[in-house]
């Protein structure tokens, strides 16, 4: 009965709401989480499922033999590769696609990929402006790896150890 | 303004129409600057609710993004206006400059600062009351003319939710009326030069202040609009500039209760103690300044609380408010009866 009355007069003189409004008002004067995203950036793992990247050896030969162990593991199938050997015996790619609207970001050809040529990389601001823009090609694979290097590098050689 | 009579007289020789003019000059010395206020209410709604929530708000357009209220105007007008197919096409398109209109058309009789005033009536507590009342119209009609339940029923809500917190806000001015002996607004005001009433009606003020979060629809008794059962409430089908004469109606609604307020019960255009320092600074700012403290209350307010539900916004309406409101006026009848403090009719 008291405990009814007690908290009738609470909701009377609006107690509770006062509270309320004094925690905001802390909240109102304390220090913001927003990141001011275009203009700062949040830190992001080694592990990072970004953008693909193709991967060159420091000489400048590609990375990838075309073993196709990405293409065979792909979920989405979003990797189509061709090969035959060039001139010189060794076995390379002519062609080398992902479609990224159909890719997933899961991860698994990196981890497939026997001589860490298919990586994804630190890279997540690739919106285009059309589709077709997405169905990338070997150049543009190779182009990222080039962009990327130093970055891809260095998150491989951090997780190294885990591998 | 007497050049604008002159230049009058000698143009057009009369002075009715140089009177025409000074009143239209007048009317937009009051309506631009409230455009703007209102424009700036929302950005200042956004970042207020954004900074009580630990997020910075626009921050963008502009510096601090002071110009984020054109880039949304811009925006609104750029877009389609939608008719709604089965919409009454009157209707529909007159509701929200009904809402636009009656919102602008109250502030007649605010007073800013002594002899401020457009038009100082004897019955200005009496005309903001009628203009309030009539917004219902607006709503009403828009939700019948979008042919939508949702915008139906946010209608329905909201008129039935003003109405009922009309009769507390009537109780109310009731009693800020019995110590001041006059329905004229300056009258009011002129009556706190001793204390505010916000003082010795402090409940009542409380009151008045939670009655009219319901009467402009604003959380926590936001039912009408409630985002996540009804979409948006009463005007879901709007789109474009007709939508953005709801917007610009409701804001200035807000900033028209929030003057009402400061004139009943925080002085108006009075500093707090007429004092050497205070009384320097102009009427007209500290009009301003009240104004935006409660215009920050409402923001706070909405920051902090959840959305009521219909039952219980109904029963504080009718069975809380109501009941106290009107005991508070009988209270504050006799209190004046006894102590034969009533103020002596003129």
């Amino acid at each position: 009965m008291f405990k009814k009355l007690y908290f009738n007069i609470k909701n009377f003189f609006l107690i509770e709401i006062i509270r309320g409004l004094m925690l905001t008002l802390k909240y109102f004067f304390k220090k913001k989480v927003t990141i001011n995203y275009p203009y700062e950036k949040g830190p992001i793992s080694p592990r990072f499922r970004g953008e693909h990247a193709l991967r060159r050896y420091p000489n400048g030969e590609e990375r990838c033999i075309a073993c196709k162990l990405c293409e065979a593991i792909c979920p989405a199938q979003a990797i189509k590769i061709e090969a035959e050997p060039r001139p010189d015996g060794s076995r390379r790619t002519t062609k080398y696609d992902i479609d990224m609207t159909k890719c997933i970001y899961c991860g698994f050809c990196a981890e497939a990929c026997p001589v860490d040529a298919i990586v994804e990389g630190p890279n997540f601001e690739f919106a285009t402006e059309t589709r077709e823009e997405l169905f990338y090609d070997k150049e543009k694979l190779l182009a990222n790896g080039e962009r990327w290097e130093d970055q891809i590098a260095a998150s491989l050689k951090l997780d190294s150890n885990y591998r | 303004m007497n050049f604008v009579e002159q230049f009058g007289l000698s143009v057009f020789g009369s002075n009715d129409i140089s009177f025409l003019i000074v009143v239209i000059l007048k009317i937009l010395a009051i309506v631009l600057p409230l455009l703007i206020s209102v424009a700036y209410l929302t950005l200042a709604e956004r970042r207020v609710i954004g900074l009580m929530q630990l997020r910075k708000g626009p921050n963008i357009v502009g510096p601090f993004g002071l110009f984020q209220p054109f880039a949304d105007a811009l925006k609104l007008m750029s877009k389609e206006t939608i008719m709604p197919t089965g919409a009454n096409k009157f209707l529909f398109v007159i509701a929200p400059m009904i809402t636009f209109v009656l919102a602008l058309i109250a502030w007649a009789v605010i007073p800013f600062d002594e002899k401020n005033v457009l038009s100082d009536i004897n019955v200005g507590v009496l005309y903001l009351f009628a203009v309030s009342s009539l917004a219902v119209y607006g709503v009403i009609i828009a939700g019948w003319a979008s042919n939508s339940k949702y915008a139906f029923l946010g209608a329905l809500r909201s008129a039935a939710q003003m109405v009922s917190y009309e009769v507390s806000i009537g109780l109310i001015i009731i009693s800020v009326l019995l110590c001041v002996g006059s329905l004229n607004l300056t009258d009011i005001v002129l009556a706190q030069k001793t204390v505010w009433f916000a003082i010795p009606l402090l409940p009542m003020f409380v009151m008045f202040f939670i009655s009219t979060l319901a009467e402009t629809n604003r959380a926590p008794f936001d039912l009408p609009e409630g985002e996540s059962e009804l979409v948006a409430g009463y005007f879901v089908e709007y789109s474009s500039m007709s939508f953005a004469l709801f917007f610009l109606g409701e804001y200035a609604n807000m900033i028209l209760m929030s003057a009402f307020t400061v004139i009943l019960f925080l002085g108006g255009w009075l500093p707090p103690f007429d004092i050497y320092p205070l009384n320097l600074v102009p009427g007209f700012l500290w009009f301003v300044i009240k104004v935006c403290f409660i215009l920050f209350l409402f923001l706070w307010v909405r920051a902090t609380t959840p959305r009521y539900r219909y039952d219980q916004l109904m029963r504080l309406g009718w069975k809380i408010f109501l009941p106290f409101s009107l005991c508070w006026v009988v209270l504050t009848a006799s209190f004046l009866m006894l102590f034969d403090m009533l103020p002596k009719s003129v």
